[in-house]
Order: structure tokens, then C-alpha cells, then sequence
């Protein structure tokens, strides 16, 4: 499903890499969580998953596709097809609707649209069951995303993930702005669609309390051999 | 595409505050242009068209320019006169219809006094061949019984509060001359013109023979020491007009009036010239309309700075929209559609800006054009753009789409630079 091998990746101006991963492999349907300190090169490294950046060395490989082996253009409609990305926070574009934010995908990916449609008669449909699952009221699907709290916000970002079935889901610290019982209540809606959908899951937290609800617990410092996480691995 | 043009709508919408200022100043300097190129070709053909219906412009050798400023626009004066005969002469060519005499010389608290004949008011056309209109009274008739009456341009009568019946008295040359007012012989007022937007405006009509009493007892431009001819002796001098000004002169065919040129300028009587109004009046509009082209920079530099507005208020946006691209970057946008994005907004801003300018262009002319022809004569035209105003309108839509590429541009590498993670 998710193919790393010899991955160096450095920000332009950068002397030293900042992302540097021999092997890493999540099969499909897995849910992994990825566990690492702020400043860790997470954010890079979910880029570079999403096909957004490219590594400087080495390959990332999603379905069996290297993203480096697609044009601009094709890295993203491949991404829109495949891979649903829920942020920290700040998911939503705050003049669309709940219903709008979640139909999203489906603007970009006709892939996503249609399954979508197929499960639930038509896009719109799937996006109201969608929110529906993950426990928005029905009050606020045509509210404006401005207009809506942070734990709402980020249930519509959940929704808008798993809209039309991507056979990956990432995301990037989305619990870290709700409280704990947000937290609990996201999480579960969370793993629970994604199970629902057998897509592959990849969580980064630094919130080593989620990790035993996962398959699979991977440490951001241990694949990413960098000499400072390595350091940063070695002052703990 | 149309995804990305409904979130276009959608986000400029959210943002429409900022994005209408940037609007109405677009809206605002594609107004001044416009409406500045329209009063600037209206008043120049208003201009052109000082005289109208008169074929040629008759008067002493001398420089075109400056015989049609003291013929039309009576500034400055003539170094020479021409003698009555020789006009009568050219009023016997074959090709001629009309001769209308013009004398200058005096004035009244600095509009200028004109000798003429009744004529004039039938012969004198302006603007597209319209006729001079007397809002009050009538005019002065011919000869002994039209002496001491006075028929006054618009601007006169306001300027100097006249009615009908008022008298007035007229100044030697152009007055400053302690002792030269022509105060023994005060003038009548029996007509008022309507306002033309010409120099007749600003002009008092008087006769001929009026102009000849008032100079009866004067030599050399002072009066005669111990000679006092009262207002109602000199009725009994021979006042017919030895010499005039210049003169307007009708043909019966435009086709002859290089035919007719060419005689006056050969007269052997006296040197003569005769020219063509229209292009004399082109020449001294090339002099005088000097100012319209650091008008025309001014307004250039308006929309130079309203497109500066532009690039600011959409560059200052960016940090804020930086999530917003973030979003969509991971829902599968390209950075090239964050670049259509940004052009796009700007594009349409500067072209609905456009509209509006041109619009509130049209919507001014159509209701100041009758104060503006009432009150500073121009005749302002609505009408479909002219060449120039489409090109000015091309132009800051041009500019405002070029404008847009520089936070378009910027946004394009940002979204290179953050990929998913705008570090704001």
C-alpha cells in the first residue's frame, strides 16, 4: 500500500536532510499510529506521503505507484482520488457549509464522486450519512464552516476524509486542539469508519495514550534516522 | 475548472469587504479615464466648433492662429484693419452668399466689445450648426434707429446681473486707462443671448454705426480736447464704417472655398488672407491644449495607484488565505490552480471594477450633461465608447490582470514552498 525506500528529503536552502527513512511499509487496511515529538519532521514526512512534496533521493510509493513517477498535474488528481488529509486544525474552508466542506473531494476527484454516489445515491447523500456517522447534528450541515466549534470542525474534516472511499486516510495531529472527551468521541468515529471502509490509516500524534487503539505503533524517531533525531531519540 | 471557479466565487464572496474597496477603486480610476477622455474630446470638438456655418475668416495679413484668436475668441488685437471696399468686393465674387463685418477693439469690464451687424445673429452657426438664440429681447437693428443698443452674450448678463433696458457704458481698448470709459454715450441693453458655450458668451454686440458714434469725438485713441458731441448729435454724422476688424464670409458652395482663398489672398487693394476656421481653430487647440496631456498622466497615475491598492490588499490577504491553499492543495488542487485562483480573483475584480467605472461614466454624462451645458457650455455626448475609451478600459483590465500575477505568482510559490503545512 505504502512503499518508503531510501528516502532523503531536505528543504531547499536546508544543508542537512531532514527526512531520512531506509524502509518503511504499511499494507493495506492497516491503521498505523506514527509517534514522534514536535520539530520532528512529521509534517514533511505526511507531505511527502501525500505526494505534495518530493524526497531528493529514494521513492514513495502509494497502490503500487511512485509519486515521483507522475507530472505535477497527475500527482494531484492521483492524490484526490486516493488520499483523504485531515489536518491539525483549520480543515475547512470557512465560507462552504458543513455538506460543502465534505463534498470537497468530490469537486477535484471524480473517482471520489462517483464512489461516493455509489454510497449514497449521490455525493450529497454520502456526505449527509457521512455526518450523520460521525455525530453532527443536522442543524449544522448547511451552517457555515466558520460558524462551527473545533470539535465540530473537526468531524466535518473526518467526514470530508472518508468521503468516496480513499484507500488512505492521514492525518496530521487532529486531536490536539479538542479536549478529552472530543478526543475520545473523534477517535472512535474515526477508527471506526475507517474500519468500516478498510482504508489504511495513518495517525501522527504525539499523544502516546491513542497508540493502543491502533494495529500498528510505529516511533517517528526510530524511521526517521536523521542525526538529529537520533540525538533527539538518544536525550530521552 | 468549474469546481475551481465556484470556490473562486465562493472564497472572493466570503472575502467581498476588502474586494469591493479594491472594486470601486478600480471602478474609480476607470471612471476619471473614461469620464476624462470624454470631456477632453467633447471640449476640444466644442472648441473646433466655436464658428461653425462660416466658410471663411477674412481679416489683415497676419498669422492664422492670431487672426482666429481676435476674430472667434476676440483675445488680442488685429495689427491691421481691413477697409470696408474691400470687403464689398469680396462680398461681389461669384461664389460668395455672405459677408458679416467684425470690429473690435473696446470692451466692458473685460468682455470684449464686438461691432457687427444684425446679420450676424442670422449667420453665425456654432456647435453642429446651430443658430444664435436670443433668450430675451431682440437684436439691434442697422443704421441710425439700431444706435446705442446693445445685445449682451449669456455670460455678460450673469456676470453683471443685466436685464433688458439697463444701461451700460463701454471702455476705449481693453480698459485700465484712467479717463478712456466712452461714458457720454451709454448703451441700452435690448437683447440677451442664451448661453452658447462659445466666446459669443462672453461678448457685447453693438452695430457698427454704434461703435462709429462712440469714436466720433476720439482721435488716436483719446477723445478730442474741447469736443463734445452729445449722444444724439452724432445720429446726424455719416456714421457708416470706414474699416472693420475681420469678417465672416458664407459661400454659396463649400466646393469654392479655395477658389475664394485664393482671391482674397490675391487682392490688390490690400494685403488680405482668408482662413479656414476648422483648421485654424485644430492649430491653436494644438497650443492651447497642451494641458490635457498632463491631465490625461494624472488620471494614468490614478490607476496606476488603484492597481497598487490591488496588489496590496490581495498580497496582504495571503497570509490568511495560506490555509485556505494548504486545503486545498491536499484535496487534490495544484499549485497552478492556486495560481488560476489568485490571477482569476484579481481578473475579475479589475474587469467588474472596469464595468462599474465605464457604467458610472455613462450614468454621469447622461445627467450632467444639461448643467454642464448650462453652465460651462460644453455639450457633453453620450454615446458608445469611442476607440481611445475602449482601449483605456483594455488597458486597466490589462494592467489589473497583469497586477494580479505578482500575489498570484506569490501564492504559486508558497504553496510550492509550504505543502501541507503553511508555517504562519
Amino acid at each position: 500500500m505504502i512503499e518508503v525506500r531510501d528516502l532523503r528529503f531536505a528543504w531547499p536552502g536546508a544543508a542537512s536532510d531532514c527526512v531520512v527513512i531506509d524502509a518503511l511499509s504499511i499494507p493495506a487496511g492497516r491503521t498505523v499510529f506514527l509517534h514522534g515529538p514536535s520539530g520532528g519532521g512529521k509534517s514533511t514526512l505526511l507531505g511527502l506521503l501525500a505526494g505534495v512534496l518530493l524526497p531528493r533521493v529514494g521513492s514513495v510509493s502509494l497502490l503500487g505507484t511512485r509519486w515521483a513517477d507522475l507530472s505535477g498535474a497527475r500527482r494531484d488528481a492521483f492524490r484526490a482520488d486516493h488520499v483523504g488529509y485531515i489536518f491539525q486544525q483549520f480543515n475547512l474552508l470557512p465560507y462552504l457549509s458543513a455538506v460543502d466542506n465534505v463534498l470537497l473531494p468530490c469537486r477535484f476527484s471524480r473517482l471520489r464522486r462517483e464512489r461516493a454516489a455509489q454510497d449514497g445515491g449521490s455525493p450529497g447523500h454520502a456526505a449527509r450519512e457521512l455526518l450523520e456517522r460521525v455525530g453532527l447534528s443536522q442543524a449544522l450541515w448547511t451552517r457555515a464552516a466558520a460558524q462551527l466549534s473545533v470539535g465540530q470542525q473537526q468531524r466535518v474534516a473526518a467526514a470530508r476524509a472518508l468521503i468516496g472511499r480513499p484507500e488512505v486516510v492521514i492525518a496530521d495531529e487532529p486531536t490536539s486542539a479538542l479536549d478529552a472527551l472530543l478526543r475520545d468521541s473523534f477517535m472512535d468515529l474515526l477508527l471506526d469508519a475507517c474500519h468500516a471502509s478498510r482504508g489504511t490509516l495513518v495517525f501522527v500524534s504525539h499523544d502516546e495514550r491513542l497508540a493502543a487503539r491502533f494495529d500498528e505503533r510505529l516511533s517517528l524517531s526510530a524511521v526517521n534516522r536523521t542525526a538529529s533525531s537520533m540525538q533527539a531519540e538518544d536525550s530521552l | 475548472m468549474s469546481a475551481l471557479l465556484t470556490l473562486a466565487w465562493r472564497s472572493s464572496w466570503s472575502r467581498r469587504a476588502t474586494l469591493s474597496l479594491v472594486l470601486l477603486s478600480v471602478a474609480l480610476s476607470t471612471f476619471l479615464l473614461l469620464g476624462f477622455e470624454q470631456v477632453r474630446t467633447d471640449v476640444r470638438e466644442n472648441f473646433s466648433q466655436s464658428v461653425s456655418g462660416t466658410d471663411l475668416v477674412v481679416g489683415a495679413r497676419t498669422g492664422s492662429v492670431q487672426l482666429m484668436l481676435y476674430a472667434a475668441f476676440h483675445v488680442g488685437s488685429a495689427t491691421n484693419n481691413i477697409r470696408m471696399d474691400s470687403l464689398a468686393a469680396i462680398a461681389q465674387h461669384r461664389a460668395v452668399d455672405w459677408v458679416v463685418p467684425l470690429s473690435l477693439g473696446d470692451s466692458h469690464h473685460g468682455f470684449a466689445v464686438l461691432g457687427t451687424t444684425s446679420d450676424y445673429f442670422n449667420r453665425f452657426l456654432y456647435g453642429d450648426r446651430e443658430p444664435l438664440v436670443l433668450a430675451q429681447g431682440r437684436a439691434f437693428t442697422n443704421g441710425i434707429d439700431g444706435l446705442y443698443g446693445a445685445v449682451l452674450g449669456a455670460e455678460v448678463a450673469h456676470a453683471r446681473r443685466y436685464r433688458l433696458g439697463d444701461k451700460l457704458t463701454l471702455t476705449h481698448g481693453s480698459g485700465g486707462l484712467p479717463g478712456s470709459e466712452h461714458a457720454d454715450k451709454p448703451f441700452t441693453v435690448v437683447g440677451i443671448l442664451a448661453r452658447t458655450g462659445t466666446p459669443v458668451d462672453r461678448t457685447v454686440h453693438i452695430s457698427l454705426e454704434s461703435l462709429e458714434a462712440i469714436h466720433i469725438d476720439w482721435v488716436g485713441g483719446a477723445p478730442l480736447p474741447g469736443v463734445v458731441i452729445a449722444p444724439e448729435q452724432a445720429r446726424k454724422f455719416d456714421l457708416a464704417p470706414k474699416q472693420v476688424t475681420a469678417a465672416l464670409v458664407g459661400l454659396k458652395g463649400r466646393a469654392a472655398v479655395f477658389n475664394v482663398q485664393r482671391f482674397v489672398s490675391g487682392y490688390a487693394g490690400e494685403p488680405l488672407m482668408a482662413v479656414l476656421p476648422g483648421v485654424a481653430l485644430d492649430e491653436l487647440w494644438d497650443v492651447v491644449g497642451l494641458g490635457e496631456k498632463a491631465l490625461l498622466g494624472m488620471s494614468a497615475m490614478v490607476g496606476v495607484v488603484s492597481l497598487a491598492g490591488l496588489i496590496a490588499v490581495v498580497m496582504a490577504g495571503l497570509n490568511e488565505r495560506r490555509r485556505e491553499l494548504a486545503v486545498l492543495r491536499a484535496e487534490g488542487a495544484g499549485p497552478r490552480h492556486v495560481l488560476l485562483l489568485l490571477a482569476g480573483e484579481g481578473l475579475m475584480v479589475t474587469l467588474a471594477g472596469a464595468l462599474l467605472g465605464a457604467l458610472a461614466t455613462g450614468l454621469f454624462i447622461a445627467t450632467s450633461a444639461p448643467w454642464v451645458q448650462a453652465h460651462h457650455g460644453v455639450n457633453l455626448k453620450l454615446s458608445v465608447p469611442s476607440e481611445t475609451q475602449w482601449m483605456l478600459l483594455a488597458a486597466v483590465v490589462l494592467a489589473g490582470g497583469v497586477a494580479s500575477l505578482i500575489p498570484a505568482w506569490r501564492a504559486y510559490r508558497l504553496s510550492l514552498a509550504d505543502g501541507l503545512s503553511p508555517r504562519v
